[in-house]
């Protein structure tokens, strides 16, 4: 059987539409990641109400949450993208799932960071033996496997193709992991944000961590479209079309 | 079924004739383990609270010490790749040669395991406990550890880089494990851990021999 996808899919494998494509997009996500992120940071970090138990130390949820979020989901797309670069061949799912790595991994460390800065204040601790910790470190663990396997191998095909395996084991892994530590300690506040629930905290303090994390996802698109087009520079190097683009620059 | 065993009865002569493969991983668990007492402290009380843990590291680490040359001289010698190519199942293939690896490391551990317990002062009704969870766990983790052997098989350094891919990859196995021997010790009914154990088991034993597979075609073609 085969399965048809939509003309677009086809197009996105052409090294050279995507460049196009995403030279296009390029200035508009960047336009709406500025404006979101500069929105949301005045909003919640000056204008929203302080926490009447955490004071003002709560602000820190404004990059701590969106970044968390980033962090779990910059792995899904790089397992995707690897599957797609397997299944169908693409050249281009495999440069952005390299690109998703060293991406995924940063957001993960301002996580933990931002984590073990909000839990001295809260908890009197920089780090805690806390199911979603660990489980964020665990991501950090997986990320960084990934990105020593794909530096490992000196051919690029062989590269692209052993971590798109190693990823798509890790998202199987992801959620029996995440449950396995959850049953074995569990401290920290339940999710923020979840789709079944309302969330918990008053509208004048999720509106703005909304519109961070809709602006962290913007931001995240922007740099992963800039580290695709270099690698798609990097990678078709021999070709005209690179040569043109690199002599009218 | 008959490829099966054809590949598992090669895989253990070859191990019978460097019969070396087999106590390495017990002597490298047995001095794990005695290293606790010797940096922490030779408390028995202490011991008998983190022997759980202590031991399912040690193993832990035994296997996947053992892990890396699950396919290693197969791939140097040029036999992996006869064996790719030929017809015969290639799932029969590498679950004949996870089985080899875990007779030679999780089985003997699990049969080794009650000496070091005794020697971490592990209550002795959590013996059964420790046993069962090492039976029911290792096969997991020589599961695992395959997936990480087959991809880095290729590579020239593929000894650290294996730990970075197959160590997040056991923490659950960890946690269940040890959990186990934490709830035999204290008299506890340890069905429900070990039905995770086994669950998780049956899970890696689905889908793991398929990402070796891929993971070896990439290897082999690289």
């Amino acid at each position: 059987m085969k399965i048809k996808m939509p003309r677009w899919f086809y197009q996105l494998a052409s090294p050279k539409w995507f460049y196009d494509f995403t030279g296009k997009l390029l200035p508009w996500f960047s336009l709406v990641a500025l404006l979101l992120l500069t929105v949301g940071m005045v909003w919640g970090l000056v204008f929203a109400p302080a926490d009447y138990q955490q004071g003002n130390s709560f602000r820190i949820i404004y990059i701590h949450v969106p970044s968390s979020i980033l962090a779990q989901s910059c792995y899904m797309l790089m397992a995707v993208a690897g599957a797609i670069g397997l299944i169908w061949k693409m050249k281009i799912a495999h440069m952005v799932a390299q690109a998703c790595a060293p991406i995924g991994a940063s957001i993960a460390v301002m996580s933990l960071a931002t984590g073990a800065i909000w839990g001295k204040p809260t908890w009197g601790a920089w780090w805690v033996w806390d199911a979603r910790l660990t489980a964020m470190l665990v991501l950090l663990f997986l990320y960084i496997g990934v990105i020593a396997l794909n530096s490992a191998f000196e051919n690029k095909a062989s590269a692209d193709k052993a971590s798109a395996v190693l990823s798509l084991v890790g998202l199987v892994n992801i959620p029996i992991i995440k449950y396995s530590v959850e049953w074995w300690n569990t401290l920290h506040q339940p999710a923020t944000f979840t789709v079944t629930e309302k969330p918990a905290m008053p509208p004048e303090m999720w509106i703005p961590l909304l519109i961070m994390v809709l602006g962290f996802y913007c931001f995240f698109a922007v740099v992963l479209m800039s580290r695709a087009r270099i690698e798609v520079l990097e990678r078709e190097k021999r070709s005209d079309w690179v040569k043109k683009v690199i002599e009218n620059y | 079924m008959s490829f099966f065993f054809a590949a598992l009865k090669r895989d253990l002569l070859l191990v019978f004739r460097h019969r070396n493969d087999i106590i390495n991983p017990l002597a490298f668990f047995l001095m794990v383990a005695v290293l606790f007492p010797l940096g922490v402290s030779p408390e028995p009380s202490f011991l008998s609270d983190v022997a759980s843990g202590v031991i399912w590291v040690a193993a832990l680490l035994a296997c996947l010490l053992s892990v890396d040359g699950i396919f290693r001289t197969d791939y140097d010698d040029g036999s992996l790749e006869q064996m790719l190519v030929s017809s015969e199942s290639l799932y029969a293939l590498v679950l004949a040669k996870v089985f080899s690896h875990w007779l030679i490391s999780g089985f003997c551990l699990a049969l080794i395991s009650p000496l070091v317990a005794m020697m971490f002062f592990l209550p002795e009704q959590g013996y059964f406990a420790l046993v069962m969870s090492l039976l029911l766990g290792t096969p997991t983790l020589s599961l695992m550890g395959a997936i990480g052997a087959a991809l880095t098989v290729a590579l020239r350094k593929g000894g650290v880089l294996i730990s970075l891919l197959v160590l997040p990859l056991y923490i659950p196995v960890l946690i269940f494990g040890a959990g186990t021997v934490q709830a035999g010790a204290m008299g506890l009914s340890i069905q429900g851990y070990l039905a995770l154990l086994g669950a998780i088991l049956v899970f890696s034993l689905m889908f793991a021999p398929f990402a070796i597979v891929a993971a070896l075609k990439i290897s082999v073609r690289s």
